[in-house]
């Protein structure tokens, strides 16, 4: 069964728990700023939007890849960056067009949400159930993917 | 999905030649591999080497790469596996679209059902006296890294021509080689094209902050071998500036702009603009000829008009497109949107679509000690986002382009916001996403 994240910013408190355990779990230190998920604070409406790459099926930031770096995961089918081959020159991160592909100056490489490997931290930290891991057919992304298709310039991909 | 009656007979198979091995060129050969497993497919390329990356010369440049780094495609055997047969090192010499072949340098012929025209571009010459010497370079192919590597060791004088977007990038390598670096730059400014006088001028600072001169407004008058030995007995060569100035140097880079490679098909008849005009499936004026990338000239997102975008996105783009209008799937392309992104030794900038703005509000946030720059422009006095720029910001960068390509309204409240403080663009991108 394919599995993908569902988020339900509704359930979401802001406790950035999220956050933590994904910059632990991929960079070993409990820094946000290093996080691939962010809490966005929408103070203006007093609510929390996490936020992450879909694994769109676009693939941008595969396609925009001028040295082959990022290969779809056979088991989860999540957009992977292999750093022996990134090159760090950015342009995935310009050609994503949900902004979820960012440059690491400290590595020198992009880096971007891979599902850990089909057991994803912040869906395991999230107390309150605004991130799960579930069968992707449920998932609320497919309201983003359907907006996905408006800013798609190879539309094909849902032909 | 319609399909197209296809022009062969049934049982034959549909011969799909492909010129050109760059990013265009493979991701087409690759898609209508995807999409026609039987079909026969013919990658000519006009270098020796496996199709590689342009993008990727720079880090070549700076050792963090070798050149097996810089190609396309990684896996081993990865065109033979995929039933697509390369045909490196052969320029095209001509077009015969009655015949339905192409020519190859040698003699040779090629037939072909359908043809992709991905012929890419080349670095202009300007025609400066002394532009043939030995150790003046372009930068733009292996072969030309390589002599760049060469002769660019660190301490030698180097002199840049151009810091438009691929000399930028190529100052950024020649840098970090340690060379000792001077940009000369015909515009009032770097990168010109891409970015704004506030961008530009803190690119210029930045860059001279990190030792490099950068002489804008300054063009070259010529360049000659240097009669009378000069103090450093490798500077071969002297460059003489507009102003009078004479600069040594053992290596001159020419990175003067690109031009699109129409030369060889020039005779065919095949509608020509500054590229190869294309219609909205990638089309040419010649029946089932296709071109895409750097040679084509087609739809522009914005302005609808017909463009050449010498971009790594639109060339795959125009890969895919191509590809699947050349199988006789009806696929419209909607456009491509201008967008670049650079790091220069640390300072990264990017810019996306109308960035210079139609006259319409405008979000700015300018930080010249800190070298940061985010400026949004909207369409008119309206909520929709047309173009952007940013300096020293990664972060979610690419929700700009998800703005301007969705064509996404804000609604007054978050437009405001952005117009107090742009840096809040991706909290404003992910409230409208999620409404």
């Amino acid at each position: 069964m394919q599995k993908s994240l569902l988020i339900q910013p509704v359930k979401c408190t802001g406790c950035r728990q999220c956050e933590m355990a994904c910059s632990f779990e991929k960079e070993r230190s409990f820094n946000p700023s290093r996080s691939r998920i962010r809490v966005f604070d929408i103070h203006s409406e007093a609510r929390f939007v996490p936020y992450t790459c879909t694994q769109c099926a676009q693939a941008w930031c595969l396609q925009a890849c001028p040295v082959d770096a990022i290969k779809i995961d056979a088991a989860t089918k999540a957009k992977v960056v292999n750093d022996n081959l990134c090159v760090g020159c950015k342009v995935c991160t310009i050609a994503c067009p949900f902004g979820t592909i960012n440059y690491v100056a400290d590595s020198g490489k992009v880096a971007k949400c891979d599902l850990c490997g089909g057991d994803p931290a912040c869906a395991k930290a999230c107390p309150t159930g605004a991130i799960t891991y579930v069968d992707a057919e449920q998932t609320g992304y497919d309201k983003m993917r359907a907006w996905a298709v408006k800013t798609d310039t190879q539309s094909h991909t849902h032909a | 999905m319609r399909r197209a009656p296809l022009s062969v007979e049934r049982n034959e198979l549909v011969h799909h030649v492909i010129v050109g091995a760059g990013p265009a060129g493979v991701t087409a050969a690759e898609t209508i591999r995807e999409l026609e497993p039987e079909a026969a497919i013919t990658l000519v390329g006009d270098e020796p080497e496996a199709p590689y990356s342009r993008m990727a010369i720079p880090y070549l440049l700076i050792g963090k790469i070798g050149e097996e780094g810089t190609w396309l495609r990684k896996g081993p055997n990865h065109y033979e596996r995929l039933g697509i047969t390369l045909m490196p090192g052969r320029r095209m010499t001509g077009l015969d679209p009655v015949a339905r072949r192409i020519g190859l340098e040698g003699g040779e012929t090629l037939a072909y059902d359908r043809l992709l025209l991905a012929l890419g571009a080349r670095p202009l010459r300007p025609a400066i006296e002394g532009l043939d010497l030995p150790g003046v370079h372009t930068c733009w192919t292996l072969a030309d890294a390589r002599q760049i590597a060469a002769g660019a060791v660190p301490g030698s004088h180097v002199v840049l021509m151009g810091a438009g977007f691929v000399g930028t990038i190529v100052l950024e390598a020649l840098a970090l080689r340690q060379v000792s670096l001077t940009v000369v730059e015909m515009g009032d400014r770097m990168v010109p094209r891409m970015m704004d006088e506030v961008a530009g001028g803190m690119l210029k600072r930045w860059c001279e902050a990190k030792g490099v001169k950068v002489l804008t407004g300054t063009s070259i008058r010529r360049i000659a071998k240097a009669l009378v030995p000069a103090a450093e007995a490798r500077d071969s060569l002297v460059v003489e500036l507009s102003d009078g100035s004479i600069l040594p140097a053992h290596v001159v880079v020419v990175s003067a702009g690109v031009r699109s490679n129409t030369e060889s098909v020039a005779a065919s008849g095949i509608g020509l603009g500054n590229g190869i005009l294309v219609d909205d499936h990638m089309r040419t004026s010649l029946p089932d000829v296709y071109a895409a990338g750097d040679v084509a000239q087609g739809r522009d997102f914005m302005s609808g008009e017909a463009h050449v975008h010498a971009i790594q996105i639109t060339a795959a783009a125009h890969g895919r497109i191509a590809a699947y209008n050349m199988t006789g799937r009806d696929q419209a392309y909607h456009g491509s949107l201008n967008m670049n992104v650079l790091d220069t030794l640390g300072l990264i900038t990017c810019s996306f679509g109308s960035w210079q703005g139609n006259g319409g509000d405008c979000a700015r946030l300018v930080d010249q000690t800190g070298f940061r720059y985010l400026r949004l422009e909207f369409d008119g006095t309206g909520d929709v986002v047309i173009g952007a720029q940013a300096v020293g910001t990664t972060d979610h960068v690419g929700a700009l382009r998800g703005l301007i390509q969705s064509k996404r309204r804000l609604g007054t409240a978050v437009k405001e916001q952005l117009m107090a403080d742009p840096t809040r663009f991706m909290a404003g991108f992910v409230q409208t996403l999620h409404r």
